[in-house]
């Protein structure tokens, strides 16, 4: 039989302990141990970046990172970021008024990049938002939206004064 | 005509959902001690399996059942997603059992395990023992076609899944008549949709014995009755349950993987099964598009008239013929109407090869045809010394135009204002003067390409759709429709229909976005850019039945004639002072509890649209080639549509960009490579098949010339597939307008480039 390690962590904000086969990566063990089925899979190579979650504040492609690799760590996924009265984050707003959304999949991956990079520029350029979001593919908008979103998301959080 | 909710960018509908996460995908189904599926796939592009022994994958731990081709009913069956045809001369080729003992790509699924585990399922493939006799791959048409070349399907000779074509006029009087004869030959390459959520299905069979069947599907209806037939089950035993879907573009337009799913929930006693592509999979053995070859011959007058153009092409459809019959002669009738000219003859070959099944791709046959045709006007008016620009509105077509095969009639067309549009917004004519004499190692250039596209399939397709309304207790409705939202936007510009009609604003029209057989109204489904203007005409007449129903219960409760009613702003009204009478709410409220006239308000309708419109538009394009290293870049490009009333200009502009961003790729890098002496893939993942970037786009400008379509209730026509069609031939024909050098073949990658300017001596 395959070790069963326990795993401690805390995804958003909350902590748990869970017990997976060693083998599992951050993904799996986020959508079919934790239920959190908003980070998506589509390629599980760390090509598309769908799956990407906030681990200890960088964006990672959960896909790839073991989850072993997550004991201690602080992981924040897209049913993490609105407040937990149900506000919704400046960039969820902003996807939805920009119409940055359109088949859904690659939208949790492409907003926690987007979080990524707000957090550390609260300011970018368009330039700096594509090379920010280089990682994630999109099919279906032609990621037109998707920058102005991130960018009104930038110019909402710096007016509320809220990161 | 003035509208309150219809031409309003709106929100999704179901954005909320999808920013938080909590929009439910097929894979986001996870049951408890879920099985996994997996697929056993040919190593060979060609090979007849000789031998199958799986008793040592049967007898591994965890393996719950092993299928092979010899446990699959003998039935062959189509999976292309069209409607039933009664007419059997009509049904699509029934070429394909589940499972195969007859490999005709690599990848094609021999046998199936199915585990409790994916790792163990993973380890049961590879116990499962084959002996293969390898026969010689097709790997070309030309390959396929040759004399004496071995079938790959038994029962088509030379491998030519089928020629229908057409002739209008008579070409040889025409190319008589004509001043000059020009001629080309052409070809696209084939690609693959990456939609972002690979294919998944997950089955199990209900207490009442029926398969159900969650599944990422764009035509859940159509899903039901293939699987009932693959399975040789009455259609009625199967329930198809379709959530959110990320994303189609036609590869889910074709029952890939139902069919297994259900036949494997079947040999497990019922429980619940998963099958779930890999990237890798995906991008074999679901869909590609289709690589055609064209040979163009076309008779013009000297004042620039086409006379008649002489169309061959060759179509690669790969093993299985899915839509591929369909697809060839779909572009070469769509494309025709853009310039009617006195003669025009259409021979497409559609040819089986061993390679991936190609299928329906946004577009369905006319990014093919109209990079061909585009590509082929730019040249003749470069050779003719006229311009480009010039050239093609010499021959546009005008209102009132009737096409001469199906008798669909042009009732509404802005082409002529999209080019000027278009022309404007990239400033033609001063560019064009300052690109003149360009000299040095970057040089500019200006393309641009026109299209002309249908909305439904009217008259080759029957055009059903289903809507149902239930008005609630407060006044807000319930819609459900059998057309499906694959992320395009459809469910937003129903209940955007449905508000209009009824009077009430957005978020009172609950959409019910799921699609399950059991439920929901038979729709055909997502494909052809039906669903606006077909679904459409559905949704209206059961919102309008609503509305009816709703001013005769008002008659009943106070006596005033239903004809001097009308519905605003959720207030029962006086249709000439627009004095408020009653608040629908209120008469909501009656419809449930009167005690005497109660009787709850719905309407549950279909409209069988025997009817079609087309839609037309242009590419304009601005590019930077670097003579040095064969990068090409786009500058500026502008799509123009015109798709008459835009319901929602928002998420139009959505759809345009994401299609203008798919004809970049498909004009400048994509192409799914393949071992030319094996067939094996080489590229069939998301880091080597090269699919734009966020990096790789540049600002995408959309401008709407909004016609009103007749025979839309809302004067809408379609858009979803048309932006992504004349993206390509812009792109090669601003190339061409930079350099002098004409491509004849997409894409137009460094590589390629660089090697065609220097057979050109341009390096």
């Amino acid at each position: 039989m395959k070790p069963v390690p326990r795993i401690k962590l805390k995804v958003n904000g909350q902590e748990y302990q869970v017990e997976v086969p060693a083998d599992i990566t951050l993904l799996e063990l986020l959508r079919e141990y934790l239920s959190l089925t908003g980070t998506k899979e589509g390629c599980g190579k760390g090509e598309c970046g769908a799956c990407t979650v906030l681990m200890d504040g960088q964006a990672v492609n959960s896909c790839l990172v073991p989850a072993a690799k997550a004991e201690g760590s602080e992981v924040l996924t897209i049913e993490g970021l609105a407040s937990p009265d149900g506000r919704l984050h400046p960039l969820q707003e902003a996807f939805i008024s920009e119409g940055a959304v359109q088949c859904g999949f690659c939208t949790p991956g492409m907003i926690m990049s987007a979080k990524a990079l707000l957090d550390q520029n609260p300011h970018p350029t368009r330039e700096e938002i594509k090379v920010a979001l280089s990682g994630n593919l999109c099919r279906c908008t032609g990621y037109a939206k998707i920058i102005t979103a991130v960018e009104k998301a930038a110019a909402m959080i710096a007016g509320e004064g809220r990161g | 005509m003035a509208y309150t909710v219809v031409g309003k960018s709106i929100n999704r509908v179901d954005a909320v959902a999808k920013v938080t996460g909590q929009a439910k995908y097929t894979g986001d189904f996870i049951e408890r001690d879920m099985l996994v599926g997996k697929i056993l796939r040919s190593p060979y592009a060609h090979a007849i399996v000789k031998n199958i022994d799986v008793s040592k994958a049967r007898a591994l731990p965890g393996v719950e059942a092993v299928l092979t081709y010899a446990d699959v009913p003998k039935i062959k069956f189509a999976t292309a997603g069209h409607p039933y045809a009664l007419d059997p001369k009509h049904r699509d080729k029934e070429d394909r059992t589940i499972l195969t003992s007859k490999a005709r790509f690599v990848g094609d699924a021999i046998a199936a395990v199915v585990a409790t585990d994916e790792l163990t399922a993973a380890e049961a493939l590879k116990l499962i023992e084959v002996e293969y006799e390898v026969l010689e791959p097709l790997l070309t048409p030309e390959a396929a076609m040759r004399e004496g070349a071995p079938l790959i399907h038994d029962d088509c000779e030379r491998n030519i899944l089928s020629s229908y074509g057409y002739e209008i006029g008579a070409i040889e009087e025409a190319f008589q008549e004509a001043d000059y004869i020009f001629e080309d030959e052409l070809e696209t390459s084939i690609v693959q949709h990456c939609q972002l959520e690979n294919h998944v299905s997950c089955a199990y069979v209900d207490s009442d014995g029926r398969i159900v069947i969650v599944t990422s599907t764009q035509i859940p209806h159509i899903v039901r009755r293939i699987v009932g037939q693959a399975l040789g089950i009455p259609w009625g035993r199967v329930r198809v349950i379709k959530p959110c879907v990320g994303g189609g573009f036609g590869s889910k337009q074709d029952v890939c993987l139902e069919p297994l799913t259900a036949l494997m929930t079947l040999a497990v006693g019922g429980r619940p099964v998963r099958l779930e592509l890999s990237r890798e999979e995906c991008m074999i053995d679901t869909r590609t598009r289709h690589a055609i070859k064209y040979k163009i011959k076309t008779g013009v007058s000297k004042d620039g008239k086409l006379i008649g153009m002489h169309i061959a092409a060759i179509s690669n459809t790969g093993a299985y013929a899915s839509h591929g019959h369909s697809i060839a002669m779909a572009g070469g009738t769509k494309f025709r109407i853009l310039y009617p000219m006195k003669a025009l003859k259409y021979e497409p070959l559609t040819v089986y090869t061993n390679l991936p099944v190609a299928g329906a791709m946004r577009g369905y046959g006319s990014p093919q045809i109209t990079f061909a045709v585009e590509s082929h006007l730019e040249n003749i008016a470069r050779k003719l010394g006229i311009d480009p620009i010039e050239f093609r509105k010499k021959n546009l077509v005008n209102v009132g135009y009737v096409d001469p095969l199906n008798g669909n009639t042009v009732r509404s067309c802005g082409i002529r204002e999209c080019i000027e549009k278009g022309k404007e917004l990239i400033k033609w004519d001063e560019k064009k003067a300052r690109y003149k004499n360009q000299a040095g190692t970057k040089r500019r250039g200006l393309g641009m390409a026109c299209f002309s596209y249908a909305s439904g399939t009217h008259p080759v397709g029957l055009e059903m759709a289903g809507a149902r309304i239930v008005l609630n207790q407060d006044g807000s409705v319930q819609l459900q429709i059998g057309a499906t939202e694959i992320g395009q936007g459809s469910d937003t510009v129903f209940a955007q229909m449905v508000a209009e009609v009824l009077g009430i604003p957005v978020d009172m029209v609950h959409v019910i976005s799921t699609q399950d057989t059991d439920i929901t109204p038979f729709d055909t489904g997502a494909y052809a850019s039906r669903q606006t203007y077909i679904t459409g005409m559905a949704v209206a007449k059961a919102a309008l039945e609503v509305k009816e129903k709703i001013l005769d219960f008002v008659w009943g409760m106070t006596d005033i004639p239903a004809h001097a009613l009308d519905i605003k702003e959720q207030n029962i009204v006086y249709k000439h002072s627009g004095e408020v009478v009653m608040p629908l709410a209120e008469v909501a409220l009656h419809t449930y509890y009167d005690t005497v006239f109660a009787r709850p308000i719905t309407s549950d309708t279909s409209n069988n649209a025997r009817i079609n419109a087309f839609v037309f538009g242009v590419t304009f394009a601005e590019v930077e080639v670097d003579l040095k290293t064969g990068k090409i870049e786009v500058l500026e490009i502008y799509n123009v549509h015109d798709s008459g009333k835009i319901i929602n200009p928002q998420l139009a502009e959505g759809q345009v960009h994401g299609g203008v961003g798919m004809g970049i790729g498909y004009a400048l890098a994509e192409q799914m490579l393949f071992d030319e002496k094996t067939g094996k893939p080489l590229n069939n993942n998301l880091l080597d098949y090269k699919m734009p970037t966020i990096m790789d786009i540049p600002d995408i400008g959309v401008a709407f010339v909004e016609t009103f379509e007749p025979t839309s209730p809302f004067g809408c026509k379609a858009l979803g597939e048309p932006p992504t069609i004349p993206v390509a031939p812009a792109i090669r024909n601003a190339v061409l307008d930079a350099t002098g050098v004409a491509f004849n073949r997409l894409p137009m990658n460094p590589q390629r480039v660089f090697e065609k300017f220097k057979e050109a001596g341009l390096i």
